[in-house]
């Protein structure tokens, strides 16, 4: 099931600039190091990959323990190549996908 | 409640040192609150901590220097505490960051996160995100680079409430 996300990202940029993402996912990262109630463990369930793709290639993806805080948020520069979709793929330990595109003007 | 009431009163025997006195009883219930964490599998532990890092360099000495890690002196939550790691690198062919690896010395999970660093990334890249901390300890973040060698940087953290009851 898709989680909701929050991007921020400039909409254009020039050519050769560098900038700034910050991406949040709402998700409990459970660790799996807890106990309910009846003492019993809460099964692990936590986001394990991050991608980020843009103009042809991967521009950032990041491994994920349970050592990350619940809504795993990322920070990350990457370089404005071209005009183009960035699309940024979240992956959790029960096969939940997460996918969600940003386009950015490079002039 | 039996079943709980003479767990609780063997835990805080345990936490105590096998002595029952009066006191490890009314406490019973902090104790309690405290075993899940106590008695689950051993945290890491510095060896172990040296130990992924010998995996990920292979036995390639790591040199201290040019990752700055960034995290707050005092951590009032333990379950999210914001992280910055900043390598000094031109991003060049032959001079460029290829991966970032944080590591635990206390939490159950001594990996706490990985970052792959694209060469379009930009000079010096800054890479954020917020980890889980199980207890005051020492971070250490290593930068493993384009031509193969390591570098790392560590900070010290001390932490006010520990994520470990509440997760790891």
């Amino acid at each position: 099931m898709p989680q909701p996300t929050r991007i921020v990202m400039p909409t254009s940029a020039k050519k050769g600039e560098v900038f700034q993402v910050k991406t949040i996912i709402q998700h409990e990262m459970e660790s799996g190091f807890r106990r309910d109630n009846r003492g019993l463990a809460i099964p692990r369930h936590i986001i394990t990959s991050f991608v980020v793709r843009y103009a042809g290639g991967e521009i950032f993806r990041a491994d994920m323990f349970p050592g990350v805080a619940a809504n795993p948020y990322f920070g990350f520069t990457t370089t404005a190549v071209e005009t183009g979709e960035v699309v940024f793929t979240w992956t959790d330990d029960r096969g939940d996908v997460t996918t969600e595109r940003r386009t950015i003007t490079v002039a | 409640m039996d079943g709980n009431d003479s767990r609780q009163r063997r835990d805080a025997a345990m936490i105590d040192g096998a002595q029952v006195s009066r006191r490890s009883i009314v406490c019973g219930g902090l104790a309690f609150a405290l075993v899940p964490a106590l008695a689950r599998p051993a945290q890491a532990t510095p060896a172990e901590m040296a130990d992924a890092i010998r995996e990920l360099t292979g036995g390639t000495a790591v040199k201290p220097g040019r990752v700055k890690l960034v995290l707050p002196e005092l951590a009032e939550n333990g379950n999210i505490v914001s992280l910055a790691v900043t390598v000094d690198s031109p991003m060049t062919d032959a001079d460029r960051v290829k991966s970032v690896h944080i590591f635990s010395e206390m939490n159950p999970v001594t990996t706490l996160v990985r970052f792959h660093v694209s060469p379009r990334a930009g000079k010096n890249p800054t890479l954020l995100t917020n980890i889980r901390l199980a207890d005051s300890q020492r971070v250490t973040a290593i930068a493993a680079m384009g031509d193969g060698s390591f570098w790392s940087g560590e900070t010290s953290v001390v932490v006010t409430i520990a994520a470990c009851i509440d997760g790891g």
